[in-house]
């Protein structure tokens, strides 16, 4: 589906990423995992075609990307939760979702705003809030409810559940694991190495601009010295 | 929004209701004047509020708005010249006889001032914050010394209208059918903006307003979104620069100082920064103020400071936000 090979990429005159290959099957979850400025969000900014590349090729189920402007990556079917603050706190929860509508990938059963929704149940009694009249948690569910409506190919997610309550991020989960059973492909970075070894099939640890271990679910969960070593936990 | 609707519809009603019945209210009053200052006032709202779909809603703040106004009044006043004149508007590569109908000029101009915003904007909107105010600011300079140099229609002095635009059925030199004229451009321009913010189109600019990467990452161009909303708005202020030419009958490089764009901003804050109606209350709030004010003071300025500050300070979505009951964390 989405396909990373070599990639670099600087702020400026600072390289942050130094090769990063990076692969993600169809249908499947995949988390990129590591410590603080490893550099997972300049790979999500990377794929976005946010920053550009100094080097390597991005293909998103064959073509490549990494010339294309924002847009047009999302148009291709590229759905991002961005990092820090991700709504749009001037329009109301439902603004922010009809301005996402779309189908540019083509699926034959496309959501529409009632499917995002039942998927985020709590939503429906904020339609009319404007985005800064959110919880956290809210905005946090509004954000991946956004990212679904323009029916995305590939769901990223930056630190989707980062300082929430273990409540709200256990509904986020739970709409993580629904989408995971319609087979939607997801890419997930996030702190929480208990709920991605549950929901994610392959994993991906990066330190310093660099993928330094890949491996399954299972192979990471018995690895405890890896896990202490590159995410400390 | 976090406005009463009872009190907004209250709100827009009453004023809607003095504006209609104006005209009536003044000659009983015995003050035809009243109609000259209301269709004043009707014309800078217009402008106002084409302003305020890229200030308040697409977060551009331009400095050079009133270049748009200029625009359209020296179309009026360019063509009524050639009209007066006898002579042809162009004779090379074509040539092209002027005219004073209404249904050719207004449109013309109208055309004239998106397509001027267009390109202004396509260069300005390459930057944003202080660079995008200095540069359209910039732009509005550069038009304003151009008429100033245009010696042909009379430079410095601008160009007299000898009669206002000619429109069928309508005669525009009645001062209360130009003030019907004025009120009709206006509502109609208020009702598409309305419609353009709460359509789709209108949420991408919104929603760019506060932060473009996120709107591009759903997949929208927002630099094209925002080059059409700003040459609506173009449209919008070359549309009050029509009215403007025909009611005063005079247009001149005043219209396009940078002051001028000055005053159309204060009543966008007056009248409060994206509400689409409040910069027609902005509008009435300051020629009203000008109008009395002048009468005791020429420095009647001075007062408009202290006045802006209370309002920016106490009515955050200016005067229009305060009467009709506007809550106060809307961004
Ligand atoms: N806008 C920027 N300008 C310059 N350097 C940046 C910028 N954003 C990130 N960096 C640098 O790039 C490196 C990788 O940062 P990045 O944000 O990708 O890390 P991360 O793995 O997402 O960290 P976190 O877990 O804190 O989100 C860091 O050294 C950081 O300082
Ligand atoms: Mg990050």
């Amino acid at each position: 589906m989405l396909k990373l090979r070599r990639v670099e990429a600087c702020y400026g005159s600072s390289q942050a990423l130094f090769g990063v290959d990076l692969e993600l099957a169809d249908g499947s979850v995949t988390t990129l995992l590591g410590r603080n400025g490893m550099g997972k969000t300049t790979v999500v900014r990377s794929i976005m075609g946010m920053l550009p590349l100094r080097a390597g090729v991005i293909r998103l189920e064959g073509r490549e990307i990494q010339r294309l402007p924002s847009y047009a990556i999302a148009r291709l079917g590229i759905g991002l939760v961005p990092e820090g603050r991700r709504i749009f706190p001037n329009l109301t929860l439902r603004e922010n979702l009809l301005v996402a509508a779309a189908n540019y990938a083509g699926a034959s059963e496309p959501y529409t705003m009632e499917h995002v929704l039942s998927i985020f149940p709590k939503l429906s009694d904020r339609l009319n809030h404007f985005g800064n009249q959110l919880s956290g948690g809210e905005q946090q569910m509004l954000a991946v409810a956004r990212a679904l409506m323009i029916n995305p190919r590939v769901l990223i997610l930056d630190e989707a559940t980062e300082g929430l309550a273990p409540l709200i991020r256990a509904e986020i989960w739970r709409g993580l694991t629904i989408l995971k059973e319609k087979g939607q492909t997801i890419l997930v970075i996030d702190k929480n190495i208990d709920a991605l070894l549950r929901i994610a099939d392959h994993h991906h640890i990066m330190e310093n601009g660099r993928v330094v271990w890949s491996g399954s679910s299972s192979q990471l969960a018995a690895d405890k010295t890896r896990q202490s070593r590159y995410l400390g936990v | 929004m976090s406005f009463s609707p009872f009190r907004r519809r209250l709100v827009l009603g009453t004023g809607l209701t003095i504006l209609l019945l104006l005209p009536a209210m003044a000659s009983f009053a015995g003050d035809p004047y009243l109609i000259t200052l209301f269709s004043r006032i009707l014309i800078y709202a217009l402008a106002a509020v084409s302003l305020d779909l890229i200030i308040g809603y697409g977060g551009m703040v331009s400095l050079g708005h009133a270049a748009f106004v200029g625009i359209g009044a020296y179309v009026v006043g360019i063509l009524s010249f050639h009209v007066q004149d006898g002579s042809l508007l162009l004779s090379w590569p074509f040539e092209l006889q002027a005219s004073d109908a209404a249904l050719l000029v207004w449109p013309a101009a109208v055309l004239i001032s998106a397509l001027m915003a267009v390109l202004i904007g396509s260069v300005s909107l390459r930057t944003s914050g202080l660079q995008f105010i200095m540069i359209t600011l910039a732009f509005a300079q550069m038009l304003f010394y151009l008429a100033v140099s245009l010696e042909a229609y009379g430079g410095d002095d601008g160009i007299s209208i000898w009669s206002r635009n000619r429109l069928p059925l309508v005669d525009l030199s009645d001062d209360s059918s130009f003030y019907y004229i004025c009120l009709v451009c206006l509502l109609v321009f208020l009702y598409l903006s309305h419609r353009l913010v709460f359509s789709r189109f209108g949420r991408v600019v919104r929603g760019a307003k506060q932060n473009e990467l996120r709107m591009q990452s759903l997949g929208f161009p927002t630099y094209r979104y925002k080059l059409v909303c700003f040459s609506i708005a173009g449209a919008g202020g070359g549309l009050a620069g029509v009215l403007i030419a025909n009611q005063n009958e005079f247009v001149s490089p005043g219209l396009l100082h940078w002051t001028h764009s000055g005053e159309l901003i204060v009543m966008v804050l007056l009248g409060g920064m994206g509400t689409l109606f409040g910069p027609v209350f902005g509008a009435a709030a300051l020629l009203l103020m000008e109008e009395l004010l002048s009468a005791y003071t020429e420095h009647w300025m001075v007062f408009l400071g202290p006045f802006l500050i209370l309002v920016v300070l106490f009515a955050k979505r200016g005067i229009y936000g305060w009467l009709s009951g506007a809550g106060g964390n809307h961004a």
